[in-house]
């Protein structure tokens, strides 16, 4: 996706005329100047806002720092309303949820594209299917599953496992690292095979170094994934102790002062920002292989 | 558009060992997989098909009362309203959501300077968590005289307009903050099946003495409707389940003009907090699923051709 295309729809020669050179600056200017309002505006007025006192936004929402700056807000955010916690909490269940997701496309992928067992086709048909089956219909059956975990009748249901385990179910991840395995060498495999690697060395030590590419991706997925869960955390998580930012700030918002909630909200989006900012190239690669996943 | 690895020099040419899963090894390498789906989807899935078939609530023991559960759920008033209202928000969301997009990508290809700055713009309200999103948006909304937007549109002597709280106008509103959230998303694959149109199709056309318009109604965009047929499917999956938006937003309202299916499914199992009426929310969310596996039956049809293709 970051290799430019020799020519687009317009041609160097075409670029040449003076008129269209005009139009097409003329139309850079007006597409950036909108993108910067639209994309950026509001986090830029988010950070002016989270630095304003209450009365000032509500007065005047527009003007800037009309009495001043309120940089406490930042802080009383952070300390007082526990936002620090919350951050902790989204990271532990992003963190958890990242690793359960690994280790299930990985080990996975690997059984059913190297290992290739002879009932193997049978189960990645069974995976295929359940992305025929949109997460609506699970709402009720999975919470009722957490509540009471079919074998071994524990309640998942205030416990981070109940957003781990789940996450881990994900056949798109399944699919996307089957399919780069499929892809590597296997002449490389038969060679580890040959020097006497056994499936375990074979997966450890050859595959999962080969896959970094598509382990990013799973990564940021399952990271951002995490990060914007809102529904099933709030269903499993009631404790406040346990809930992350997403589930927290709705409640925080009925009940604190807006400078302060405008001052979660703009703490609770620089993190991901920044995330994005250093690693754009991952984050977009993910954007562009959810239109099509590749065969 | 993942790399592939390079085949290392050192790969020698050996008598082929097949790598073959035997037993033990391939077992344990696929236990985490067989647990993770078979508690965590695929026993939920027969579980949901079953429980729509029966009257559960957790308190006395479920019994079976065959379709009750389907005709309860179809003849209450509130499943026509959230039809409606979730068919509305779909559309809009494609009338405001599909040609932007499209404009914004094909705009975006053309920029020589700068391209990364376009695409992170673009692409940064995907990045801010949604629930943010939805709570600054519902600040934005406000519907006094000064409020963030009644505040903008009174420059140009427009407004002071209700948003939220006008049965009418609430749920344009969701749409528009929802577009907003992920119009970035759809923009970057436009940009990445723009890059894939071959640049001798453009030559050709100009051969034949296309114009630039010409080029982008002839060559760009029938190249591009596979994409489209596809991201139009994948949003109406997604804007058929949406809830966030109205949930926190509006919670339903004003007078249910922004009750959506899955708020519904909310409703009927979490809203009321004596005993969920689990059996009317699971056949609820199948009818509704067994719709959407249609539409994602197509989607996998049309991705596996293209790739193979």
């Amino acid at each position: 996706m970051t290799d430019q295309p020799d020519r687009g729809i317009i041609s160097s020669n075409e670029r040449r005329k003076p008129w269209i050179r005009k139009t097409l600056t003329l139309t850079e200017v007006g597409l950036l100047g909108s993108l910067v309002v639209i994309g950026l505006g509001p986090l830029l007025w988010l950070a002016k806002a989270a630095t304003t006192p209450t009365r000032d936004t509500l007065r005047e929402p527009m003007a800037l720092w009309p009495n001043g700056f309120d940089i406490a807000n930042l802080a009383t955010a952070w300390n007082h309303e526990h936002l620090d916690r919350y951050f902790l909490n989204t990271l532990a269940v992003a963190g958890g949820s990242w690793a359960s997701q690994l280790l299930v496309a990985t080990t996975a992928g690997y059984a059913l594209s190297v290992l290739r067992p002879r009932y193997g086709k049978l189960i990645t048909g069974l995976v295929l299917g359940t992305m025929l089956v949109p997460a609506v219909v699970l709402l009720v059956p999975l919470y009722l599953t957490a509540l009471d975990v079919p074998g071994l009748h524990i309640s998942l249901i205030n416990s981070w496992w109940a957003v781990w385990l789940p996450a881990a179910a994900s056949p798109f991840n399944v699919i996307l690292v089957k399919r780069f395995f499929d892809n590597l060498p296997r002449e490389v495999f038969e060679a580890a095979m040959v020097d006497g690697a056994g499936p375990f060395r074979l997966f450890w030590s050859i595959v999962l170094p080969m896959s970094r590419p598509i382990l990013g991706v799973v990564s940021v997925f399952a990271v951002v994934a995490a990060w914007k869960d809102f529904l099933w955390p709030l269903l499993v998580l009631p404790d406040p102790g346990k809930q992350p930012l997403s589930v927290r700030l709705p409640i925080l918002a009925e009940t604190i002062q807006l400078d302060v909630l405008l001052a979660a909200l703009f703490i609770s989006t620089l993190i991901p920002v920044v995330l994005f900012l250093v690693f754009q190239g991952f984050f977009l690669r993910g954007a562009g292989l959810s239109g099509a996943v590749k065969g | 558009m993942i790399d592939r690895p390079v085949v290392p020099a050192t790969a020698r040419k050996v008598p082929a060992r097949k790598v073959r899963g035997n037993g033990l090894a391939t077992v344990v390498f696929l236990l985490p997989m067989l647990v993770a789906f078979g508690v965590f989807s695929w026993f939920p899935i027969g579980r949901a098909l079953v429980m729509s078939v029966q009257q559960t609530n957790l308190v006395t023991p479920a019994t079976f009362v065959g379709v009750d559960n389907y005709v309860y759920v179809l003849h209450d008033p509130d499943l026509w309203t959230a039809i409606r209202n979730t068919g509305y928000f779909a559309g809009l969301a494609l009338v405001f959501g599909y040609p932007i997009p499209l404009l914004l990508a094909v705009l975006m290809s053309e920029v020589r300077r700068w391209r990364g700055v376009y695409t992170a713009l673009a692409y940064l309200p995907v990045v801010v968590p949604p629930v943010v999103a939805v709570l600054l948006w519902k600040f934005f909304y406000d519907g006094g005289p000064t409020g963030v937007f009644n505040t903008v549109l009174g420059w140009i002597g427009l407004g002071p307009y209700p948003w939220l709280n006008s049965s009418s106008l609430a749920m344009p509103s969701l749409v528009l903050e929802a577009t907003w959230a992920a119009a970035g998303g759809t923009v970057i694959i436009y940009l990445a099946a723009l890059t894939a149109v071959p640049p001798e199709l453009y030559d050709a056309a100009e051969v034949d003495g296309a114009s630039i318009r010409q080029k982008v109604w002839h060559v760009t965009l029938p190249q591009l409707r596979g994409v489209l047929l596809v991201t139009m499917i994948l949003q109406l999956i997604g804007t058929a389940q949406v809830f966030l938006e109205p949930y926190l937003f509006t919670g339903g309202g004003p007078s249910k003009a922004t009750l959506t299916l899955l708020l519904l499914v909310y409703d009927y199992a979490f809203g009321s907090s004596l005993s969920g009426d689990f059996g009317a929310a699971t056949a609820l969310s199948v009818m509704l699923a067994v719709v959407l596996a249609l539409l994602s039956a197509l989607y996998y049809r049309l991705t596996r051709s293209w790739s193979q293709s």
